[in-house]
């Protein structure tokens, strides 16, 4: 039996890992990875909860939450590679059109 | 059909609702068919519930409807109800009587004019804005319609609105009534704190009931009267009448002569309670009104515009209402309202039929000899100008000799002399109109080509049914003369007005009758003496007081001191205040709160990088801060 406080550690340190390559990583495709990462993170974390409280909500949720996800990263992806046609370029430096 | 009595103002209402939207639309003769079919329904409802409470006698409560809650406020409330009683009833059989001719004549008068569903549309909103006047119960609701028969006079007054001189007038008769409004609005305010209700049968009641001490029953009397002389016309604020002359002419028949300009009166009347209760307000009343009589009067001796004669000589028939008013005989006030409302409307249809005739001129100096052109103008002018002259047997002189007759019962001497004195330049003034009209040799100047004419049959209808209650009207208010119980009219109102001063001898009666007639015979044999049979006589007089003629032409130079002592002083201390007030401080404040914006914008756009790491940076502190605070 593994004590929920693994699984809570094993949440923080997928999390921060996702937050640091978010920051790190400098073209689109993998910030996007990292921003799932951090999602999943969350996910395990509310698991973990559902499991110590004994209830099945969590879980429930959680279900949900997987299957939005898989939506979005398909719109996410979707961006990306038309993005990418446009500009020839994921980099994250190069699409600053935003600039006031 | 009595029951309906609340569609009365409902109907044209709704009629100039759908010609202001869809009137474009609509072909010229469905839109005046339409306006004056509205106006005829409500006529008809009128009459039904005339009838109803005619035949319920005296003591038999007034109709009353309450439409739906307006303004609630703390303990103050009030709602949208009409009522209706004898004295209303009176009014709206009136307002949709002599406004249903008018609707008729304007479909031919105004047929070839281009805002023809605009004119009608307006001329329909009027009819509901002073029907709304006349059967509010309450004096908020009564405000409103009084407010919005001034809108409509406005609106009509310049109608014609590419015209300088009519738009100007629109305008002046707006601001000037406004001012009148002012002193209304006031005296609406006080009874509101006073009586706490603003239910007309209440605030009638209250002097009597003691919640209003008498001092403050004056001061809202008086308060309420300046709105009168406002919309009524009266010094100081008449300037504005003449000038609306420049509207149409069934206009001036509906709204300047027989309808909207004695809403003053009734208002009056329909508040009797308060101002019975006032001996200073009510000989207020009577003073005004009676030195409006004359002085109007005067000025109607010199004009040579046949409407302005007109204009001045409804100012001077408003003044005697108000003696009547004044003294306490409301029901002679209302009586000479009713009559005047004939006449006077018959007058201006005809000067209307006439200026028709002539291609549109209005001089009376280059008309003349229409006696035997406009066949049928000429017997209804001439009925009308007897009737206001007051000639025996003929409406105005019944309304005008119960007026007269209250004011000497009611041992108000003065006011009697001024309006015996008023009487006699009334005939004068009206005959000199007539002799130098129809009499004498032509003077137009119409193009070769066109001839005097009648106008269609659509004008002349009205006219001779006008003609008709101008000849009988009086009949229903027979003085005591011809028995306790003949007047009709007054006995009809005597629940809501109560009877005046009365219990003179029957040989004084007979003295006044007489002095009556003969001031009017006095004032025809004087316009004949000047205008027919010897013409030079009015010249003559003029050359020899030159200073009074020039006084009466230029109407006492009452227009030109308002206008030094009130208008433009106004006007430099808007300028001033525009100057120094509006573009300095002002504008100032709105540039400066602008470019304050403006530079903060600038300032802020540092931050705007673009760039989507520094984006996230800022999400992860905020969320670091935000998770910081909820820990500590």
């Amino acid at each position: 039996m593994i004590p929920p406080a693994a699984f809570f550690v094993l949440a923080a340190v997928l999390f921060v890992l996702g937050v640091i390559a978010f920051f790190v990583k400098k073209d689109l495709l993998t910030q996007f990875m990292a921003v799932e990462i951090m999602l999943n993170a969350g996910n395990l974390a509310v698991l973990a909860l559902s499991k110590a409280s004994g209830k099945a909500d969590g879980q429930a949720l959680v279900l949900f939450v997987i299957t939005v996800a898989a939506a979005e990263a398909v719109i996410g992806l979707a961006i990306i590679v038309l993005v990418f046609r446009q500009r020839k370029s994921i980099r994250t430096d190069d699409l600053k059109d935003l600039k006031g | 059909m009595a029951e309906l009595f609340w569609l009365i103002p409902i109907i044209p209402g709704a009629s100039a609702l759908l010609l202001l939207i869809f009137g474009r639309r609509f072909s010229r003769a469905w839109v005046a068919l339409q306006a004056s079919a509205a106006v005829l329904i409500s006529l008809l409802l009128s009459t039904a519930a005339f009838l109803r409470l005619a035949q319920s006698g005296h003591g038999a409560p007034a109709l009353a409807k309450e439409l739906l809650a307006w303004i609630s406020s703390g303990s103050f409330s009030t709602a949208i109800s009409f009522r209706l009683d004898e004295l209303s009833a009176v009014m709206a059989l009136v307002v949709t009587g002599v406004g249903f001719l008018i609707h008729v004549y304007s479909a031919g008068y105004m047929a070839g004019d281009k805002g023809h569903p605009r004119y009608f549309a307006f001329l329909n909103l009027f009819t509901f804005f002073m029907l709304v006047l006349v059967m509010a119960s309450d004096i908020v609701l009564m405000f409103v319609g009084w407010e919005g028969v001034g809108l409509c006079s406005y609106l009509l007054i310049g109608f014609w609105f590419d015209r300088p001189a009519a738009s100007k007038a629109g305008l002046k008769a707006f601001i000037v009534t406004r001012v009148g409004d002012a002193g209304f609005i006031i005296g609406i305010l006080f009874l509101l704190t006073t009586v706490g209700s603003a239910d007309i049968a209440a605030i009638n009641a209250a002097p009597g009931a003691g919640l209003l001490s008498p001092a403050l029953v004056t001061l809202i009397a008086v308060l309420l009267f300046v709105g009168a002389t406002g919309k009524s016309a009266q010094i100081p604020l008449y300037v504005w009448l003449p000038d609306a002359m420049e509207g149409p002419t069934p206009v001036s028949a509906l709204i300047h002569a027989a309808t909207m300009v004695t809403a003053g009166v009734y208002m009056v009347c329909r508040l009797s309670g308060l101002y019975a209760a006032s001996v200073t307000a009510s000989s207020v009343v009577a003073w005004v009104g009676a030195v409006t009589a004359v002085f109007a009067a005067t000025l109607a001796l010199v004009q040579n515009d046949i409407k302005r004669v007109l204009a001045y000589s409804t100012i001077s028939q408003i003044g005697y209402m108000f003696i009547g008013c004044g003294v306490g005989a409301y029901a002679a006030g209302m009586f000479h309202l009713v009559t005047h409302a004939f006449f006077k409307s018959l007058l201006f249809l005809a000067a209307g039929s006439v200026i028709h005739a002539l291609g549109g001129e209005q001089d009376m100096r280059r008309m003349g000899g229409l006696r035997k052109k406009l066949p049928v103008t000429f017997p209804v002018f001439l009925i009308g100008a007897l009737a206001i002259s007051g000639v025996p047997f003929l409406s105005g002189f019944f309304s005008k000799d119960a007026i007269l007759t209250s004011a000497f019962a009611g041992r108000h001497y003065a006011l009697y002399v001024l309006g015996l004195a008023g009487a006699v330049l009334t005939a004068f003034y009206m005959f000199r109109l007539i002799y130098r009209t129809f009499y004498g040799q032509e003077r137009s100047s119409l193009a070769p080509g066109q001839h005097v004419h009648e106008p269609p049959r659509t004008m002349t209808i009205p006219l001779v049914i006008l003609a008709a209650f101008s000849a009988l009207a009086g009949f229903i208010g027979l003085p005591v003369f011809f028995g306790e119980r003949a007047n009709v009219f007054g006995r009809f109102l005597e629940g809501v007005l109560g009877r005046g001063p009365h219990g003179l001898a029957p040989s004084t009666e007979t003295v006044l009758v007489l002095a009556a007639t003969l001031s009017a015979l006095l004032g025809i044999g004087l316009a004949f003496v000047f205008y027919r049979k010897s013409p030079q006589i009015p010249s003559s007089l003029a050359r020899r007081f030159p200073g009074l003629y020039r006084l009466l032409l230029g109407k006492y130079h009452v227009d030109e001191a308002y206008e030094a002592v009130i208008v433009r002083p106004l006007v430099r201390g808007a300028e001033w205040t525009y100057q120094h007030f509006d573009l300095k401080v002002v504008d100032g404040v709105l540039n400066g709160s602008a470019s304050a914006a403006g530079l903060a914008g600038k300032g802020l756009n540092v931050l705007q990088s673009g760039l989507l790491r520094d984006y996230a940076l800022a999400f992860l502190l905020g969320a670091i801060l935000f998770l910081g605070f909820l820990l500590i």
